[in-house]
């Protein structure tokens, strides 16, 4: 066969590359997720999770734990966010990296660092479960929130606010009509990255005493006891949350994620 | 006065982000085994982390596992942009959309699937440490493409053919002319791709050897035992990771400083 090289084909490894180890896991787990453990088609796993109440417990945990994570993450960080923003500090730029630096350093050892300080400030860990989860969150995802709306709040015109200013609109009405409106998509990208890592990083809960289960804690479960099609199915369910939560926030195109911030 | 108040709030938030870290590294310098004793002063969790064998290990594994997985990720990510952006349209949204998946996907989810695919379907030994660099692979190649990706767009398109028409081979002129031009995107791809390898806890929990562990995975086994004596050469390790964290934020923004001439750096390479 005679082949001739040209742009085009530089994109084959990594065409290949992404079918076999990005596809075909999902359809492996597709797979699973409806068979049980000797090969037969089962509706078992699926009809399990939703008629089980602990499992029904989890998944509410979960989204209780990365709601209140969210929340929280973007009240501290919209904020910050418009303040570095609008600021004409000459250092700004040294300021907003201050902010974004903890995302370079290795997450088990920050929250190592977390857990200590809880430690000292509340004695026994496990009296405040729910609180140290959303601590520890926050702690690990606040700056993918920051950096999103850092973004785009400081690409915004500033010639708009000054526009609403003049035409009347107090200092209120300029952030609610103009600056929030427009911040909608760094918002939307800031918490696609929060949330769903909040529904399913459990090592955070795991290192700081909360031995309850979100998401992703079953799958480690099931993946200890060499369950893989009850594993399945529950990663299958977060897929189908993932998909969801994806077309709601519609982060798709532009969201690079995790470092994102580093490009 | 209001400014007081934003740059205050601005403070106390930096204080919640770095007063553990820097409480750590302060006790790190101490033989104190807990938070809050206060002790005198040792280098001792320094000489545990560079002379104990185990955490030698795991340190020298983790920076091997993310520079191979990093540097494999990259020409990847590298080629299929290049590839991608001059192919159909349907070709390159195809590999696109492939290509998100793992960008927003649970790592959990990714790790497990993988996991599922290498080591249960196909009977890969996790001990052949296919599993694992497979994973760091996928993780990491997703975002070289994504940070590649606008650097090729934003290149003439008519240096390639110029070449071409002035008698470089294909391969001649890719190596020549297109990938000097997207060099920062690669710079910038391959310094995420080790970033994102060296935080990962989950794929690598669902794809490695028994017998290895990577920062993330042993830290995170470390507190749950009792050892004191690894856990306090944990917080020295966090101590130096932490600086040299600075050291590499300050020199690759100074690189892209330089490149773009002015700015931070921070707002590069995004979408305008």
């Amino acid at each position: 066969m005679h082949f001739k090289f040209t742009r085009k084909s530089l994109c084959i490894p990594y065409a290949v590359y992404l079918v076999l180890f990005v596809v075909a896991p999902l359809l492996v787990l597709i797979y699973y997720a409806f068979t049980n453990g000797s090969g037969q088609f089962t509706l078992a796993n699926f009809t399990g999770f939703f008629t089980d109440p602990n499992a029904l417990g989890t998944l509410f945990y979960s989204f209780a734990v990365a709601v209140v994570t969210t929340m929280v993450c973007l009240l501290l960080a919209y904020p910050i966010a418009c303040i570095l923003a609008f600021s004409r500090l000459k250092a700004k730029s040294a300021v907003v990296m201050l902010f974004v630096l903890p995302m370079w350093i290795n997450f088990s050892l920050r929250i190592t660092a977390l857990k200590e300080i809880l430690n000292v400030l509340e004695g026994n860990l496990a009296m405040y479960p729910f609180f140290n989860a959303v601590i520890g969150m926050t702690y690990d995802f606040l700056p993918f929130m920051i950096l999103p709306i850092y973004t785009t709040v400081s690409r915004l015109d500033g010639a708009l606010r000054e526009a609403a200013m003049d035409l009347g609109a107090n200092e209120v009405q300029t952030f609610l009509r103009v600056t929030l409106p427009l911040s909608v998509p760094g918002i939307m990208s800031g918490i696609s990255m929060v949330f769903l890592p909040a529904m399913t990083n459990y090592v955070v809960l795991d290192m700081l005493y909360n031995s309850t289960y979100i998401m992703g804690s079953l799958i480690g479960s099931y993946f200890a006891a060499y369950n893989w099609n009850g594993g399945s199915m529950i990663a299958l369910i977060l897929l189908g949350i993932i998909c969801l939560f994806t077309l709601l926030t519609d982060g798709g195109e532009e969201k690079t994620s995790r470092g994102g911030a580093l490009l | 006065m209001k400014k007081i108040w934003k740059w205050g709030y601005l403070g106390l938030v930096l204080l919640f982000i770095y007063l553990p870290i820097l409480v750590l590294a302060v006790y790190s310098f101490t033989d104190s085994t807990n938070i809050g004793a206060i002790r005198s002063f040792s280098l001792h969790n320094y000489v545990t982390l560079f002379t104990t064998g185990e955490l030698r290990d795991m340190i020298v594994g983790t920076l091997l596992l993310a520079i191979g997985a990093a540097a494999a990720a990259t020409v990847l990510g590298t080629l299929g942009a290049i590839g991608a952006f001059y192919s159909k349209e349907k070709v390159s949204r195809a590999i696109s959309t492939m290509n998100q998946v793992p960008v927003v996907n649970a790592d959990v989810v990714t790790g497990f699937s993988l996991c599922i695919l290498l080591v249960v379907v196909m009977r890969i030994s996790k001990d052949t440490f296919i599993p694992l660099v497979v994973g760091h692979i996928t993780l990491c190649a997703p975002f070289v493409y994504l940070a590649v990706l606008p650097k090729i767009k934003q290149m003439d398109s008519s240096l390639y053919e110029a070449a071409l028409d002035l008698g470089a081979t294909p391969l001649k002129a890719l190596m020549q002319v297109v990938i000097p031009q997207i060099v920062p995107g690669i710079v910038s791809g391959f310094a995420l791709a080790v970033t994102l390898s060296l935080d990962d806890y989950f794929i690598a929990t669902y794809t490695k050897p028994a017998t290895f562990d990577t920062i993330s995975t042993y830290v995170v086994n470390a507190t749950k035992g009792s050892q004191t004596t690894i856990k306090t050469a944990l917080w020295a390790l966090s101590t130096v990771i932490f600086l040299v964290v600075i050291v590499v934020v300050m020199g690759m923004n100074l690189y892209q400083a330089k490149e773009a001439g002015k700015g931070t750096g921070l707002e590069k390479g995004e979408k305008k």
